[in-house]
């Protein structure tokens, strides 16, 4: 049902209004914006997914635990070191290739050993890390944007804030290229997923390499945020409202459905906020906000419903 | 066989296992007895390799426990911890199922079904099978917990005090499962703390104390009042019941 509403979604977006005019470069750059939605939408909800199921907690997502303010910071450290016409000449690709390889690295080296052992008793302990992570990248991030000199600034400062308005650019075809084969890969492990989230010791009982698992899976997470971050900016509380729905709309816990559910939710938020706040609202709103809000309120009410565990 | 040679564990150098040496016959009910801390859990975690190699040596039925996939060791043994909880949201017959992933890694057959079916009827939990995990109490819970783990159907089944939250007649009806998976050749390593349960059903006892194993054998050799009282430094009397060792304390 929610696959044919998105399907419904897309065709609104890409059809409604198209006119008589230069229709052909109307509907390119609506499929450009759709697929950009569609991809980043598909990256927020899955990596959410993943992460909660790594982490064994439903509250956690890549966005608290800091996953894309290390994204902002890593950017900001490149900006820094390069300086503004360094960074601005490197080949797009490239620079998102560097800067999503880096981030993999660096949150698999840090988030590894911290959810490898995540249990119901560490919990607490690994979220309280995960936050004080998530603030130490943020502050980092913030340290070095007032060191840059002010066009330095502009480049980290248009990265820094949520913005589904943003064009794409070069940026969506290295973003599919990295996204789709680990959204792929991610439902390929649909199975093993489903018997990482019995919690460390029941997995490995029953033959999971555990720990290969954690790592490959932050290492997904990380890949898709950097997507997800590239194209649109950090967006803090949507992967939470989707993972969340995803968990209380689906009757079970399959990963291979949860995480479909979750992408083609996130694609539904997305497509309808965003045809919403451009065709309706005339770009009288921002989109971030509208989105985490009413969906927050969404999940406020299946929380006190107590559909949301 | 389970064997375990110079078995060292320690936590930030405190130490919780002390190079600890066993040799567990196949075929047998082996009760792990001991007080709290003892490193009776340890033992058992590191057995099952939920714990990261240490010091020492771990073999089950010849396969290294710290070189061997994790996979080719979950066809022979299954292991239930203490902890419960469950972060994701299953019916119980989903959770059973799980023990059949060993094999036949989510694609289940006939066989695979009826061992789960087998399982529910044996736990008692055929009119719970599509409740949802999370809505059971703590000993409903524990025996979808040990179903799951039984379904594994492997030599060894390690149990780390699997009658917590189990009224007396599920606790019994556990041992009594125990005992059948024996009599038709399996193998269990478990964690008691109610002494009767393992002098009315083991057939071997290990006792353990401050990390070390402190002795072991026939449950008439292990479970006598001098013993039992040395270990739990406390005044404990043993006496005969049925022809088994019956335990009782001062009050």
């Amino acid at each position: 049902m929610v696959a044919a509403l998105v399907v419904f979604l897309a065709m609104l977006w890409l059809f409604q209004g198209l006119g008589e005019g230069n229709w052909r470069f109307v509907l390119a750059l609506r499929a450009t914006k759709l697929a950009s939605l569609a991809l980043v939408a598909a990256s927020v909800g899955v990596a959410t997914v993943l992460f909660q199921t790594v982490a064994q907690n439903r509250i956690l997502t890549p966005a608290i635990m800091g996953f894309d303010a290390l994204y902002l910071l890593i950017q900001s450290l490149a900006v820094t070191g390069l300086g503004t016409i360094g960074f601005a000449s490197l080949p797009t690709g490239a620079k998102f290739l560097l800067e999503a390889m880096l981030l993999t690295g660096v949150s698999v080296a840090l988030f590894g050993a911290l959810l490898g052992r995540a249990s119901a008793e560490t919990i607490g302990r690994t979220i309280l890390t995960g936050m004080i992570l998530g603030v130490m990248f943020r502050s980092g991030a913030v340290l070095l944007g007032r060191l840059l000199d002010p066009n330095e600034y502009a480049i980290v400062q248009q990265a820094s804030f949520a913005n589904f308005s943003r064009p794409a650019g070069g940026t969506l075809g290295w973003a599919a290229l990295l996204a789709l084969p680990a959204l792929a890969v991610s439902h390929w492990l649909g199975p093993q997923l489903d018997v990482l989230g019995l919690g460390r010791d029941r997995a490995i009982s029953l033959g999971s390499a555990h720990r290969r698992m954690v790592i490959g899976v932050l290492a997904l997470v990380a890949v898709l945020t950097a997507v997800s971050t590239a194209l649109v900016g950090p967006v803090a509380f949507f992967g939470l409202i989707v993972a969340g729905l995803a968990h209380a709309l689906l009757p079970g816990a399959r990963h291979r459905a949860l995480l479909a559910g979750a992408a083609l939710l996130a694609m539904a938020l997305l497509i309808s906020g965003q045809w919403a706040f451009e065709r309706v609202l005339g770009l009288r709103a921002t989109l971030s906000v509208v989105i985490e809000f009413a969906g927050g309120l969404f999940f406020l009410v299946l929380l006190l419903r107590g559909r949301v565990r | 066989m389970i064997e375990v040679e110079g078995l060292s564990f320690d936590i930030r150098g405190v130490p919780i296992l002390k190079s600890a040496d066993l040799r567990l016959e196949p075929g047998k009910i082996t009760a792990l007895i001991g007080p709290n801390g003892a490193g009776k859990s340890t033992l058992t975690r590191l057995i099952a390799r939920i714990e990261p190699p240490p010091k020492g040596r771990v073999r089950v039925n010849g396969l290294d426990v710290a070189t061997t996939l994790s996979d080719r060791l979950a066809r022979e043994m299954a292991f239930l911890g203490q902890q419960t909880y469950l972060a994701s949201r299953l019916r119980v017959r989903e959770l059973v199922a799980f023990g059949r992933w060993p094999h036949c890694h989510g694609r289940p057959g006939p066989a695979d079904r009826a061992a789960v079916d087998q399982a529910l009827t044996d736990f008692d939990l055929e009119t719970l099978a599509d409740r949802f995990v999370e809505t059971l109490s703590g000993g409903q819970a524990q025996r979808a917990h040990l179903a799951m783990a039984v379904t594994q159907q492997t030599p060894w089944l390690i149990l780390d005090e699997p009658l917590n939250n189990l009224d007396l007649a599920h606790a019994r009806a556990l041992m009594a499962h125990l005992a059948r998976l024996r009599d038709a050749g399996g193998s269990v390593l478990i964690v008691l703390h109610d002494l009767n349960f393992a002098a009315g059903w083991a057939d071997h006892i290990v006792a353990m104390k401050d990390g070390a194993i402190v002795a072991e054998g026939p449950v008439e050799e292990v479970v006598t009042t001098a013993r039992l009282s040395d270990l739990y430094e406390t005044p404990i009397s043993v006496s005969a019941h049925q022809g088994r060792p019956l335990v009782l304390h001062h009050i």
